[in-house]
C-alpha cells in the first residue's frame, strides 16, 4: 500500500465527474422524471373526471329520457283529446245545418202550400162562376151575385 | 518479468503501472523488470519497470493504470447517462433510459430516505459514487490475466486495471467526502459552530472546566472525523483487494484451471460489487446528512 500523487489525481477526477453529472446529467433526468410524475398524476385525475363526468351524462341522459317521454305522453294524450273535439264540434256543426236544412225546407213547402191555396183561391171563383154560368144558363148576373161568390171562396 | 515464482507472480500483479521521478543512482531494469546493473545518472522522469524504482519514487509518482482506469470508467459513466439525459423526455421510456432512470430512481429515493436537507449537490453526487464505484469494481470480473497480458504485448511492465483496488482512489473519494462534510458543517453552522462541536464535544461542562476539556475533546472529535473517511475508503479498498487477490491467488496457483474457483468467486462478487457501492453511497449521504444538521 503506497500512497503517492494517485490521491490528487483521483480527487481532481472525482471533482470533475461529480461537477458534470451536478451540470448535465441528473438536472434534466430528473425535471424528466418529475415532468412525467405530474403528467401521470393529471392523468389519473382526468380519467376519474371524465368517469364521474360519465356517470353525471348517464344520470341526465336518463331524466332526459324519462322527461321526453312523459312530454310525448302528453303530447298524445292532447292531440286525443282535440281529435274528440274536433269530431264533436263536427259532429255538432252537422246536427246544426241538418237542422236548419230541415227547417228551410219546411219554410219552403209552406210557402209552396201557401201559393199553391192563393192560386186555388183565386181559380175557384172563376170555376165556381163558370159552373154556375152553366147550370143557370145565363139570367145571373155575376156582379149582383159577387158578395154571396167571394164568401163561398173564402170558405175554401 | 519477476512473475516465475508465486510469489513473484501475485506482487506483479498488485503493482501499479507508475509515472514518477527517479532519484539519481536508482537501478535500471530492462523491459522483463530484471536489474540489468546500471544506475541512473541523473533524476529522471519514467515508467517504473521494478519494484526498486517504484519504490525509489516516493509520493511525487502516478499511478497510471488506476487514474486512466478510473477516468475510462467515469466517462463511460458520464457517457451514458449525458447521452440519456439529453434524450430523456416525459413520455414513455424505452431501452437504457428505463435502464438509467431505474439507477437514478434509487438513488433518489435512497438520498431522500436518508437526507433531510436541500442540496443541489448530494444527488448527483451520490449517483457519481455509486455508478463509478459500480463500472471500477466490475473491471474485476474479467480474468486477472487478461489485462495485464495485453500490456506486456504492449511493453508495459504492470497493468492494474481494478481502480478501486488502489487505496489511492478510494482514499480519495472517501477524503473528497470528508471535505464535503467539513464544507457543508461549516455552510449549516458556520465556522464556530463547526469548530464548537469539535472542541466543546461529547464532554460538556460549564465555566473554566469547558476550556479545560477542550483538548480531549478535540482529540476525540478530530479522530472520530477522521475516521469516517478512513473507514470508507479503506473498506471499499479492503473488499476489493480481497476479492481480486482471491482472483490472483486461483490464478497462481491453478493456471488454466482457475475458472473451476473464479467462476463461482466471480458471481459472488456480483453480490459484493453493488453492496459495496451502495455501502459507500450511502455512507456519504449519511456522513452529509449528519453535517448539515444541527445538534
Amino acid at each position: 500500500m503506497n500512497m503517492n500523487a494517485t490521491f490528487i489525481g483521483q480527487i481532481i477526477w472525482f471533482a470533475m465527474f461529480v461537477a458534470f453529472c451536478m451540470k448535465f446529467v441528473w438536472p434534466p433526468i430528473s425535471a424528466a422524471l418529475d415532468e412525467r410524475k405530474q403528467k401521470i398524476a393529471e392523468g389519473l385525475s382526468a380519467a376519474d373526471r371524465a368517469e364521474r363526468d360519465l356517470e353525471l351524462a348517464q344520470e341526465k341522459a336518463s331524466g332526459d329520457l324519462k322527461e321526453a317521454k312523459a312530454k310525448a305522453a302528453e303530447i298524445i294524450e292532447q292531440a286525443n283529446r282535440r281529435a274528440n273535439q274536433v269530431v264533436e264540434d263536427a259532429k255538432g256543426q252537422a246536427r246544426e245545418e241538418g237542422d236548419r236544412l230541415i227547417v228551410q225546407a219546411q219554410a219552403e213547402i209552406e210557402r209552396e202550400i201557401n201559393a199553391a191555396r192563393e192560386q186555388l183561391r183565386r181559380e175557384v171563383a172563376a170555376l165556381a162562376l163558370a159552373g154556375a154560368e152553366k147550370v143557370l144558363a145565363s139570367e145571373v148576373n155575376p156582379a149582383a151575385h159577387k158578395q154571396m161568390l167571394d164568401q163561398l171562396a173564402a170558405e175554401l | 518479468m519477476a512473475a516465475d515464482t508465486p510469489t513473484g507472480y501475485i506482487k506483479h500483479h498488485l503493482t501499479n503501472l507508475t509515472y514518477g521521478k527517479v532519484p539519481a543512482e536508482t537501478p535500471v531494469c530492462d523491459a522483463y523488470g530484471e536489474l540489468t546493473g546500471e544506475t541512473f545518472q541523473q533524476a529522471s522522469w519514467i515508467l517504473a519497470r521494478c519494484d526498486v524504482q517504484v519504490d525509489a519514487m516516493g509520493f511525487w509518482a502516478f499511478h497510471v493504470d488506476s487514474l486512466a482506469w478510473a477516468g475510462i470508467m467515469g466517462l463511460i459513466f458520464v457517457g451514458i447517462f449525458s447521452m440519456v439525459a439529453r434524450r430523456a423526455t416525459s413520455g414513455v421510456p424505452s431501452g437504457v433510459l428505463n435502464f438509467v432512470e431505474m439507477v437514478v430512481e434509487f438513488v433518489d429515493s435512497s438520498v431522500r430516505d436518508s437526507f433531510h436537507g436541500k442540496s443541489k449537490l448530494i444527488a448527483p453526487l451520490a449517483l457519481t459514487i455509486f455508478c463509478w464505484v459500480f463500472i471500477m469494481s466490475s473491471i474485476k470480473l474479467l480474468p486477472v490475466d487478461t489485462a495485464s497480458a495485453i500490456a506486456a504485448a504492449l511493453g508495459l511492465g504492470y497493468m492494474k486495471i481494478v481502480p478501486t483496488v488502489d487505496p489511492n482512489i478510494t482514499l480519495a473519494m472517501s477524503f473528497s467526502v470528508l471535505g464535503l462534510v467539513i464544507a457543508f458543517s461549516i455552510m449549516s453552522k458556520g465556522v464556530g459552530g463547526f469548530f464548537g462541536e469539535l472542541a466543546f464535544h461529547p464532554f460538556e461542562a460549564k465555566g473554566i472546566t469547558k476550556f479545560l476539556l477542550v483538548p480531549v475533546n478535540l482529540i476525540l472529535e478530530v479522530v472520530a472525523l477522521l475516521a469516517k473517511p478512513v473507514s470508507l475508503g479503506l473498506r471499499l479498498f479492503g473488499n476489493m483487494f480481497a476479492g481480486e487477490f482471491v482472483f490472483i491467488l486461483l490464478a497462481a496457483m491453478m493456471g488454466y484451471w482457475q475458472f473451476i474457483g473464479a467462476v463461482p468467486w466471480a458471481i459472488f462478487h456480483l453480490l459484493v460489487i453493488p453492496l459495496q457501492s451502495f455501502i459507500f453511497m450511502i455512507l456519504t449521504i449519511v456522513y452529509l446528512s449528519m453535517a448539515s444538521e444541527h445538534h
